[in-house]
């Protein structure tokens, strides 16, 4: 049986265009003066949040608030974790408490996974350490179906730091089961060893890779999670990578901006693009709630999930 | 849906064909305009899924008797049920509202088959949600009985005496290729919405 959303691999095509779908109608939800849905009255959606975020945790909460579900909102500071308490205990915990289901972000890479099995309520990944975060894969693809229609064939461009993002690889792995073709743009020392694995090509050339670009995605520089030297000087990053608004003009006419956010603005993309009309940036953060309306029902609306990961 | 399967099948018996469905939505049309008196501030509202393509029929059948141009949408109830957890979730239709939406009108909720009366309760629910009609009345194109419920409907396509075992599935034009309203013995056990 299919229980939970850990990497945008669980999802068949089938699965993901459900949930986009299933978005597309919940999003109408969010346009009227009742937002409210009572489909999950009465279940129990816990936010386990090890790490910070603004985006994820808030979208999460009212994603879980507008389906009548009851929110229990945890954060590793203030909480038992500061005294040593394990992911086990803390799971067993909640296990007690009864949630029917657990939304995670952890800074290790396969907590959600373990967490799948200790607890029996429905695990949902948003985000683990540099893995996968799902989720915003989805809402990603959804604000990109919402611009260029139909993704099959459509050339997406992810720029910047693919190593430490969990941003690119859930999209690559999501965009290429919807049949779109995936280019990565990033410094060598900033690829992952195992690229060569996924499903997309790889590029270090942004400026012959923008022109035949549907979307380019670009990634946050994630200092706080760099312990080596990955490229000589920020400025330098930014000459080669950046979406500067001489690299904006290069774009096809139709081409969409994205950032997954939180963004530094003149380091990968100039405050100016940032700003343009063609930015999706803040309209990522909105579609965020949708999508996870649709994941959230999908997973625990009906007597068992309908997407999502076997046991 | 496997309606169009079904249509094979021997064991299903058309109880309304075309003609009746045309004459039994001509005659809802016309107690419509009866018991609104003209018509005025009236929205029809299809139930996803078929009833949608029912309250579209009633509205041309309306324009063609009165020449008035009644407000038409669409109800997805899904999210309302109160059946949601016993089956896998699944796929939910579109709620589209006219655009004056429905506050201080009076809605015509359009379905196919009333039967228990579940989806029309989950129905006046969502409405809830959507805004504040002046009156709510139900047209149905059959009434199979065996309601669970106190709800009744206002205009009645057919009154259809049937047993729990059998089914009641309505074809029309726009989906199925054909306008028919077939009965026929139950052949999924579980499947409890009767259509």
């Amino acid at each position: 049986m299919k229980r939970h959303l850990i990497s945008a691999a669980d999802l068949s095509r089938d699965d993901a265009l459900l949930v986009l779908d299933t978005a597309e109608e919940l999003a109408r939800v969010s346009s009227r003066s009742v937002k409210k849905l009572p489909t999950l009255r009465g279940r129990t959606v816990v936010n386990l949040f090890f790490e910070d975020s603004t985006r994820t945790r808030i979208s999460f909460e009212a994603a879980a608030k507008r389906l009548s579900a009851d929110v229990i909102n945890f954060s590793a500071k203030g909480s038992s974790v500061s005294k040593g308490e394990s992911l086990k205990d803390t799971a067993l915990t909640l296990e007690a408490m009864g949630a029917d289901g657990v939304v995670i972000r952890h800074g290790a890479s396969g907590a959600p996974y373990r967490l799948a099995d200790w607890v029996n309520g429905n695990v949902v990944n948003a985000g683990d350490g540099t893995h996968e975060h799902p989720t915003q894969a989805l809402l990603d693809a959804f604000t990109m179906r919402r611009h260029l229609g139909d993704l099959d064939g459509r050339r997406i461009t992810i720029v910047g730091d693919v190593l430490h993002s969990r941003v690119a690889r859930s999209n690559v792995l999501l965009l290429s089961t919807l049949g779109a073709q995936v280019t990565l743009v990033a410094p060598p020392t900033l690829l992952p060893v195992s690229v060569g694995t996924w499903p997309c090509e790889v590029s270090y050339d942004l400026d012959g890779t923008l022109p035949k670009s549907d979307a380019v995605m670009m990634l946050r520089v994630q200092r706080e999670r760099m312990n080596a030297a990955y490229f000589p000087t920020v400025r330098e990053y930014s000459r080669r990578y950046g979406l500067s608004a001489d690299r904006y003009a290069h774009l096809p006419e139709h081409a969409i901006v994205m950032h997954p956010g939180p963004m530094n603005r003149g380091v990968e993309i100039a405050a100016e693009v940032a700003d343009s009309t063609r930015s999706t940036i803040v309209e990522q953060v909105g579609n965020g709630v949708s999508v996870r309306m649709a994941v959230l029902y999908l997973l625990l609306g009906g007597s068992e999930p309908a997407i999502g990961a076997g046991e | 849906m496997s309606a169009a399967r079904n249509q094979e099948q021997p064991q299903y018996k058309a109880v309304l064909e075309a003609p009746e469905i045309r004459r039994a939505l001509t005659r809802i049309a016309h107690e419509i305009l009866e018991r609104t008196k003209g018509g005025s501030d009236v929205v029809l509202l299809g139930v996803q899924t078929r009833g949608v393509n029912l309250a579209r029929m009633l509205c041309r059948r309306l324009e063609e008797v009165e020449g008035l141009k009644i407000p038409c949408g669409s109800l997805d109830v899904t999210m309302y049920r109160d059946d949601l957890r016993m089956k896998p979730a699944r796929a939910i239709g579109r709620t589209e509202l006219p655009g004056d939406g429905i506050d201080d009108k009076v809605v015509v909720l359009v379905d196919d088959v009333l039967f228990s009366g579940r989806t029309i309760r989950a129905a006046l629910d969502a409405l809830n949600d959507l805004g504040r009609p002046r009156a709510v009345q139900l047209a149905v194109l059959v009434d199979r009985g065996h309601r669970e419920l106190p709800i009744r409907a206002d205009y009645v396509g057919k009154n259809l005496p049937t047993s729990l075992k059998e089914t009641v599935k309505v074809l029309l034009g726009d989906v199925d290729g054909r306008d028919a309203v077939l009965l026929g013995p139950k052949t999924d056990p579980k499947g409890d919405d009767g259509k």
